[in-house]
């Protein structure tokens, strides 16, 4: 386990980051998420795993407001960023997605853009008033930690469709640390990558883990014991269980918890 | 991080609290985009609308003053102010049908020969020359039409088809050869709307499921039996459609037909007769209007083709859409 | 299906008897009621059908190549650099040129091009955003009904909206009356290239705090830009040969200006009035005046067509 090669400390402090209260989603009257209360401790890696349809990634989505970009989608209850509610009146969705960065299963590299300009995108989009010098500080800096920079420096100004797949992941997860968001939301970020490049990936999470919040919604098990402290475990839209990873997979309290991770059903 | 420092506008500093970033806020930019876009896109409407009355108003006192007689009376007198547009109305329909008629087996030659016989390499260049015939502007038509169609019409082919053919006999091809007429007019509009007719008959000939053709073929029919008895049908509306469309084109077709048709107000059952139509009509004499009640018999005729062409236009555009309905229905 | 053509096989093997093998349905008994009449006939009709095809093939091509030899012929037979520099001269003066034509032309469509790219691209973007909508559905409509209207139609519109209460013809209407026209060409392609710009990129920006007029303009629009540039160049390549609109409107000048509130000379009205002129040296530069017209239209698609291209190739990756 992922928890023996390195302590963690985030967990021990046990400060809240992001808490969800009550959280219901629907598309128009499809009711996708039931009543989920989940906390996600601050430098801690959340899975969230479960059988497809199950509204884990929904659930996720709810969590930076990008659920209501579909038409019809609706959300009731709270989700409180470090104790402050995403959902409140006079909050802005726009103002909060700046501060939950998010990855997306496929990589989604702006094609205009060079691989510099797609790390630096976000900046523009917080209207940080940067001088050149310091954007390609933190562009470094954001490749250096998703390890990329090696590979890259030399053609920062190349597009960024010219990298392969995994590169693409990383660069996007680069895209995302760059504003040096509050969590970090991946949305199974391996399932269009092959093994090397989701090996990768998997290491860059075990990296950033301590430093960065991370909410991982996966469809594999195995890669949710790799890589998190804590794991949810999502059916029809309800929250089953959530516990400490070892401990979700070797006792689980819960009779489908232990049908799904057996491979009994999903 | 080292990082965060450098992004202070994330970070605010309130009531001594260590660090409480910014979520609230409006944006006014969304309203802003929303608002333009909507504004253009409601342009369109508005512009048609604008084209429509603007045309309406300045027609109306001919509509009101002639009524229905405006189109059926082919009295056009400028100078004792009577107008009766029926000339150029009967020019406009004739001249157009001969353009389908020359232009509609040929459209469909093409676009049959390249979609379901013509070999691949040949395809792509030969649809192309074919697209270009509609990237030539109406006035090069025109120019080539007075220089090089009106003297082989003159001589040797007027002659031919009323003399050798015998065709004189019938009124349709009788008369003078002067060379500017109806039927100059309807071969360079055939040669003009051509590309429309074979573009979209392409469109829908590649829209028929392949099952289609390769069911009739494997019963044992030849491919020429498989294209008349299972892919035509199938493509019928549609290629009906492209011919109307060609039609929408022909009507109002202005340069080309001014300079071909030799331009008098008359009703003429020969095709070798000088004629009008409506667009030529306008091209040729608003200029010249000094009057007001010509202009406004001008407009009149501008709001008569207006809505003759929105008619036939929006008739194919139903046509084509219900061929490409169904061919999709099929495909899921 | 394999089975049937098994079957077909059989009844070609068997000759015109087979044909009967299996109780044949309705289209079997119209085909085999054809082998009978004999194979040998019905090959003959599908050659006698290809070659009257080919014939319509080579038909329809032949007037363009008919048009276009006699362009390059009577056109670069009259072409000189006087035409580019010098102004039309009066009849029996030689050496008279089109210059003002061509500048008066260039000014006419970067005006059309001014009016007719926002609106057209607004509306393309508006049409992609909201498709479904009552209101995307009628303006889709209306600017197909736009795009059918004819051209000489437009230019009484813009006589009587833009000239007759101004009082004098002007190189703005005719601007704006070609600027008309390609509303709804350059809206139809925008609205199908913003469609193509997938779902993932305008998500991912959103996710990171892109409001959705920046999403729409940098991300969406910017992906999508070459392909409007290509729909645009096409309709610009459209309008640049237009006459009907601009007799009017710009009405032409047989005098340099460039002043947009003045009439205006374009090379396709210069163009007409040459051709029904009575002298032959204005109809060599009538000729003269329509290759380069051509020219010019060429040259605009080439560049459309590069530009798409470029598309491609950033499209695809490496």
């Amino acid at each position: 386990m992922a928890t023996e090669s390195r302590p963690t400390p985030a967990i021990s402090a046990a400060r809240p980051r992001l808490v969800s209260e009550s959280l219901d989603a629907w598309f128009g009257e499809r009711h996708a998420v039931r009543d989920v209360s989940l906390t996600v401790i601050e430098g801690s890696v959340l899975a969230i795993i479960g059988p497809s349809g199950c509204g884990k990634s929904t659930f996720l989505r709810c969590l930076n407001r990008m659920h209501e970009t579909v038409p019809t989608a609706r959300v009731s209850g709270r989700v409180l960023l470090d104790g402050r509610d995403i959902y409140a009146r006079g909050v802005n969705a726009i103002a909060v997605r700046k501060h939950v960065g998010m990855v997306f299963q496929r990589p989604t590299p702006f094609p205009t853009m060079s691989i510099r300009d797609n790390v630096a995108a976000g900046l523009r989009a917080v209207g940080a008033h940067l001088s050149r010098r310091e954007t390609d500080e933190i562009v470094e800096g954001a490749l250096r930690r998703t390890a990329l920079w090696d590979e890259v420096k030399d053609r920062l100004h190349a597009s960024a469709l010219a990298l392969s797949g995994g590169q693409q992941q990383r660069l996007c997860i680069a895209r995302a640390l760059a504003t040096s968001p509050r969590v970090l939301l991946l949305d199974e970020p391996t399932a269009s990558l092959d093994p090397a490049s989701t090996q990768s990936v998997e290491q860059l999470i075990r990296e950033l883990r301590g430093d960065v919040t991370i909410v991982i919604v996966t469809h594999n098990m195995q890669q949710a014991a790799r890589i998190s402290d804590r794991t949810a475990f999502f059916l029809l839209g309800e929250l089953v269980e959530v516990a400490p990873t070892e401990t979700l997979f070797t006792t689980p309290a819960d009779d489908r918890t232990e049908a799904y991770i057996t491979g009994r059903f999903g | 991080m080292s990082e965060s420092s450098l992004v202070p506008t994330l970070e605010v500093v309130e009531n001594g609290e260590p660090t409480v970033f910014r979520i609230h806020g409006r944006h006014v930019g969304d309203g802003i985009y929303q608002g333009a876009i909507t504004f253009f896109a409601v342009c369109i409407p508005l512009l048609v609308a604008l084209i429509a009355v603007e045309i309406a108003i300045a027609g109306w006192p001919t509509f009101r003053h002639f009524g229905l007689s405006f189109l059926t009376s082919s009295d056009w007198d400028p100078v004792k102010k009577r107008f009766g547009a029926a000339p150029a109305i009967y020019g406009t329909l004739v001249s157009s049908a001969i353009a389908l008629l020359l232009a509609t087996p040929l459209a469909l030659g093409v676009s049959v020969f390249l979609s379901e016989f013509a070999p691949h390499w040949l395809r792509q260049p030969v649809g192309f020359l074919v697209d270009l015939l509609a990237a030539i502007p109406s006035v090069v038509y025109g120019l080539w039409g007075i220089f090089v169609l009106l003297p082989l019409l003159r001589d040797p082919v007027m002659p031919f088809l009323r003399d050798t053919l015998g065709l004189g006999n019938t009124p349709f091809f009788s008369g003078p050869a002067y060379g500017p007429s109806m039927l100059a007019a309807g071969i360079i509009l055939a040669i003009m709307v051509l590309p429309y007719i074979a573009s979209v008959s392409r469109e829908v000939l590649l829209a028929v499921p392949r099952a289609q053709r390769e069911a009739a073929m494997a019963l044992g029919a030849t491919r020429w039996e498989a294209i008349w008895r299972a892919v035509l049908p199938y493509a019928k509306s549609g290629i009906i459609g492209g011919v109307i469309l060609g039609l929408g084109r022909a009507l109002g077709e202005t340069m080309a037909v001014t300079m071909l048709i030799g331009n008098r107000q008359e009703i003429s059952a020969s095709l070798f007769a000088p004629g009008y139509t409506m667009a030529s009509l306008i091209a040729n004499e608003f200029s010249e209007a000094s009057s007001d009640a010509h202009l406004s018999a001008l407009m009149a005729v501008g709001f008569t083709l207006f809505v003759i062409t929105i008619v036939v236009n929006a008739i194919a555009r139903w046509l084509v859409w219900r061929v490409s309905r169904s061919a999709s229905g099929q495909a899921a | 299906m394999a089975g049937m053509a098994r079957e077909s096989q059989r009844q070609r093997a068997g000759g015109m008897t087979a044909a009967t093998v299996q109780r044949p349905s309705a289209r079997q008994r119209a085909v085999s009621e054809r082998t009978r009449r004999g194979l040998g006939r019905r090959r003959a009709v599908n050659a006698a059908m290809l070659g009257l095809l080919a014939l319509a093939a080579v038909i329809a091509v032949l007037p363009l190549i008919f048009i276009l030899t006699y362009l390059l012929v009577r056109g670069a037979g009259s072409l000189d650099l006087n035409f580019f520099t010098h102004m039309p001269e009066p009849v029996g003066e030689a050496g008279g040129g089109m210059a003002n034509a061509i500048a008066g032309t260039m000014i006419i469509i970067v005006i059309a091009a001014a009016f007719g790219l926002p609106i057209g691209v607004g509306a393309g973007i508006y049409l992609a955003e909201h498709r479904g909508t009552w209101l995307a559905n009628t303006v889709r409509f209306l600017s197909d009904v736009l795009n059918g209207l004819p051209s000489i139609v437009m230019g009484i519109f813009a006589w009587q909206f833009l000239v007759r209460p101004v009082g004098h013809f002007s190189a703005l209407s005719g601007g704006v009356a070609l600027g008309v026209m390609m509303i709804p060409m350059i809206a139809r392609t925008t609205e199908e290239m913003v469609r193509v710009v997938p779902v993932s990129l305008r998500e991912a920006a959103l996710a990171l705090g892109y409001a959705r007029w920046r999403t729409g303009l940098t991300i969406v629009l910017r992906t999508a830009s070459a392909g409007i540039v290509t729909g645009a160049l096409v309709a610009l390549a459209r309008v640049a040969g237009e006459t009907a609109p601009l007799l009017f409107t710009a009405f032409g000048n047989q005098f340099w200006s460039t002043s947009i509130t003045q009439p205006i000379a374009a090379l396709p009205l210069q163009i007409f009035s040459y051709a029904i002129s009575p002298y032959d040296d204005w109809h060599r530069l009538a000729w003269a005046g329509a290759l380069v017209l051509i020219a010019l239209i060429l040259v605009i698609s080439i560049v459309a067509r590069v530009a798409t291209r470029a598309r491609f190739n950033t499209g695809s990756g490496d």
